[in-house]
């Protein structure tokens, strides 16, 4: 019962399709099968990172270290790939989740056991994450001619027209749909959101799901950025710098409570589609980049808004509802 | 109907507040105590390491490279106790220089320039301020969102170019000296605010009222504290401070570029939390802060000094952030039963 999308999803989805609609009556182009192959390329990683975010961001943290995780791993491995050539792509694949975990459950320790509040403790780790990216790599590049062609095909490889990108991102979607919607641990990932004291009065451990939510997130994290140098075929000390803002705008705009408790995994799917979709458009109608912060910026505090707004009359027509039916 | 058996009664309470009292100020005191053999330690190795570090001139130029973030880290102090957070500062130094520089390309005289930064920053963060109390969002998302808001906006303004002139008059607020002496205006413009600031949390009911919201803005709220209109003037003054900082920084470097003060968010909120500012809020103190802004300023000086990259300062900074964030958890975990602690679980 619980995969199936709510009606907040639902109107979601409708708006996106018409606002596919509006576009493509300025830019045919935009309907055309390949500029939509783009799109899903361009936010299959926007989508699967946003999803580690939406477990944090659902337990009432936040992980703005996502950025500098995914570029550490994505040049850890970039780096391994350009001395040791002969690594096949799926070792390297594991090396990056494994790096990743580990990156994620370093936050995950700080928040849970030495009791940071995410934010700090995830401002922190992004600048020692950032600076070690600089570091490993010496402030140079590892631009595509020194990776292997396994390495730079990787994400780009197509089966039945669909890409392996695409092919990953739906793999995580549905796991974590699943993992998220159907499992107890899932279940009580929300529980820690709604109420702490309540979850930790039922028996939820607190700790353990905190410690949990962000090395998840991690894991997701260093797939990504492997996903993310091989399809850009280049790692450099700036690699996503910003991309942590873009993840928390695709759950704000899928709906995610910034409060912890409530969102879902195909809201936010639609988040980082939505996003996809306006960042494309924008080339379309030859909008400088330039704009797409600025543009970034409104769109995250106008969603966050309209949540809030939304989320305070759902809860006084619950309290009508309450009285009326006593 | 039963009487909920209760320890809460006058007398308890003012033991307890007594008990507390002492309690803080020993925690206080020693914190203070740590920040400064810190500092000392700090200027002992780098004057070792390099024979410029312990040199007047030196000393006192090197406060221009930290003041402008000192002077946003005051007001930041404030926004913590409160128990908030801003992030979008070093956003609104961006905007701010970036409306100073195009009313400075419109021939706009030094006088009407600071007014244009000082007024951009006060709507930054009355825009903060007001989307936060209105709509009771927290700040964090806020002022999380506004960061890619008011810095977009900048690039949307520049895009991959820059400001680069300023009449020549403007140049004495981020660069000049008082009268003939070797000390920086920025520097007394610094003392002068840390004056004010110390004076309105420690001296005033505004102050009080701050660490009380910080404590439990509920209960803030129910005994009569106008809680969001407080909230909204200390995000406004944040806001007013980083277009006074923006100045002072647009001033010094003589130009301005979309990037401009990238990532200082991260090193004001490090300088307020490593000056026993508790990030949850209800704690703190001005001398704190003032010694850990001239620590971390040393810090990096000897630093470069020695060679070391910005870059692997960010990490050492990024490290210095979660240790002073994790000392009083690990303070706490080695001597877990004291007798505050019984106390107050009797009550509870």
């Amino acid at each position: 019962m619980l995969v199936l999308p709510q009606k907040r999803e639902f109107n979601f989805f409708i708006f996106i399709i018409l606002i596919i609609f509006i576009i493509s009556l300025r830019t045919p182009s935009f309907l055309d099968i390949n500029n939509f192959m783009d799109i899903l390329n361009d936010t299959a990683i926007l989508s699967m990172v946003a999803i580690g975010q939406l477990m944090i961001i659902v337990t009432g943290g936040i992980d703005l270290s996502v950025d500098a995780s995914l570029a550490l791993t994505g040049m850890s491995v970039a780096l391994l790939n350009q001395h040791y050539p002969e690594i096949p792509i799926f070792i390297i694949i594991l090396i990056s989740i494994t790096m990743g975990l580990l990156l994620g459950s370093i936050n995950g320790l700080l928040v849970s056991q030495a009791k940071i509040p995410p934010i700090i403790t995830t401002l922190g780790t992004m600048s020692i994450y950032r600076g070690l990216v600089f570091v490993i790599c010496k402030g140079t590049w590892v631009s595509a001619h020194e990776m292997t062609e396994a390495f730079r095909e990787f994400p780009r490889r197509s089966f039945l027209g669909i890409s392996n990108l695409i092919f990953i991102a739906i793999l995580i979607i549905v796991l974590f749909l699943i993992f998220l919607s159907l499992t107890k641990t899932g279940r009580e990932i929300y529980g820690v959101g709604g109420n702490k004291t309540a979850a930790q009065y039922v028996g939820i451990n607190l700790n353990k799901i905190n410690y949990l939510v962000f090395t998840l997130c991690g894991g997701i994290t260093g797939l990504a950025g492997f996903l993310w140098v091989a399809r850009y075929a280049a790692a450099q000390s700036e690699t996503a710098i910003g991309f942590n803002l873009q993840t928390i705008a695709a759950c704000v705009i899928g709906g995610v409570s910034i409060t912890g408790g409530s969102g879902t995994v195909i809201g936010v799917v639609l988040g980082a589609f939505f996003i996809g979709i306006v960042y494309d458009s924008l080339t379309m109608i030859n909008v400088s980049p330039f704009w797409q912060m600025a543009i970034q910026g409104f769109i995250i505090l106008f969603a966050i808004i309209i949540n809030t707004i939304m989320d305070k009359r759902n809860q006084q027509l619950l309290l009508r509802k309450r009285s009326f039916n006593e | 109907m039963n009487k909920p058996k209760t320890l809460v009664n006058k007398s308890n309470i003012l033991a307890l507040e007594k008990i507390r009292k002492i309690n803080l100020l020993n925690i206080l005191l020693k914190w203070e105590i740590i920040l400064l053999s810190i500092f000392i330690a700090i200027i002992i190795v780098n004057s070792n390491l390099s024979p410029y570090f312990l040199d007047y001139n030196n000393l006192m130029n090197t406060t221009f490279n930290f003041i402008e973030k000192a002077i946003i880290a005051l007001p930041m102090m404030l926004v913590i106790i409160g128990g908030d957070i801003d992030i979008s500062v070093a956003s609104i130094i961006a905007l701010s220089s970036v409306f100073m520089g195009m009313a400075s390309r419109a021939g706009v005289g030094t006088f009407g320039l600071i007014t244009v930064g000082l007024f951009t920053g006060l709507v930054a963060g009355f825009l903060n301020g007001f989307i936060i109390t209105k709509f009771g969002i927290p700040a964090i998302a806020v002022t999380l969102g506004s960061m890619s808001l008011f810095r977009g906006i900048a690039y949307v303004i520049l895009g991959d170019k820059a400001f680069t002139k300023y009449p020549k008059s403007f140049a004495y607020f981020g660069q000049g000296y008082i009268g003939n002496t070797m000390i920086p205006f920025e520097l007394v413009l610094f003392i002068v605010l840390a004056i004010i600031f110390g004076i309105v949390l420690h001296k005033t009911t505004l102050g009080r009222k701050v660490f009380v919201i910080g404590n439990n803005s509920t209960t803030a709220n129910f005994s009569g504290v106008a809680v969001n209109k407080i909230r909204l003037i200390i995000f406004t003054v944040i806001g007013f401070c980083s277009g006074l900082s923006s100045i002072l920084l647009t001033s010094r470097i003589g130009s301005t570029r979309p990037n401009i003060a990238d990532g200082w968010e991260l090193e004001i909120i490090t300088t307020v939390v490593l000056g026993g500012v508790v990030i949850t809020g209800g704690q703190g103190n001005i001398f704190g802060v003032i010694i850990s802004v001239f620590i971390i300023g040393f810090l990096k000086f000897g630093m470069g000094l020695i060679n070391i990259p910005g870059k692997v300062m960010t990490i050492i900074i990024g490290l210095l952030l979660i240790l002073a964030i994790m000392l009083p958890e690990l303070l706490k975990r080695i001597k877990p039963k004291n007798n505050i602690n019984k106390i107050y679980s009797g009550v509870r």
